[in-house]
């Protein structure tokens, strides 16, 4: 067993193509980290020194992880985490 | 170029008026990969600002796993201008993140005239297309 991780139209470049990718680690930030090691450059997308990028939506199975715990969310085997850029702009 | 019915187009207009002075936005959805817009799906937009529109995360989370589900994708994603014109603006380009979608904008700031442009933004470039509206 692993953690799914799916994978935006836009980050599909560093898997490539695939729309689903495992890992492990017990937090978001060592997932992250974990894929990282086959993914380069995917982390960089998703987290910046400040932690999870403003405008990244990631979820652990339906829950937006900044209602939890941000990187720091416990991840488990069998869960399901997922990528989706967030949408937005303005006039600006 | 975007190809769109009446009735989607009349939809989107519709939005940006009733929520003029913010920004509206929203999605339309259409078959994977055929570049139809078909299913409208009017979005909060959780900044309620006149100035910026986001979608909001749990809906967004649901209406993308929605269309996943339909093998569906997002075909137009559109949003208005209130008091600019219907350009991409630094905002706009810098947050796209859906290559296949036609960005639709619609500028409100004029009461007896909406302007009606798509876009296609692709790493940063900004393409107008001409909009085609079927009946």
């Amino acid at each position: 067993m692993a953690i799914e991780v799916r994978i935006p139209t836009i980050l599909r470049t560093y898997t490539d193509g695939a729309k689903q990718v495992e890992g492990s680690g017990s937090t978001l930030a060592e997932l992250f980290s974990d894929l990282d090691q086959r993914h380069g450059g995917l982390r960089e997308r998703l987290v910046d020194e400040k932690g999870l990028r403003r405008f990244v939506n990631v979820y652990l199975n339906d829950e937006d992880v900044r209602f939890i715990s941000g990187l720091d969310t416990p991840v488990k085997d069998g869960d399901t985490v997922t990528v989706l850029p967030a949408v937005a702009g303005g006039s600006r | 170029m975007l190809t769109i019915t009446r009735d989607l187009h009349d939809k989107i207009v519709a939005h940006a008026r009733a929520d003029h002075p913010d920004e509206a936005c929203g999605v339309i959805a259409g078959p994977a990969g055929s570049d139809r817009p078909e299913r409208f799906i009017a979005m909060m937009n959780a900044e309620r600002s006149p100035t910026f529109y986001r979608f909001d995360s749990a809906e967004q989370f649901r209406v993308w796993r929605e269309m996943d589900d339909n093998d569906e994708e997002p075909v137009v994603i559109y949003h208005s201008h209130t008091a600019t014109e219907a350009y991409p603006s630094r905002t706009d380009i810098s947050y796209a993140s859906e290559p296949q979608a036609h960005y639709v904008l619609v500028s409100t700031r004029e009461e007896d005239a909406t302007e009606f442009r798509s876009y296609r933004i692709l790493e940063g470039v900004v393409t107008e297309e001409p909009v085609t509206v079927v009946e």
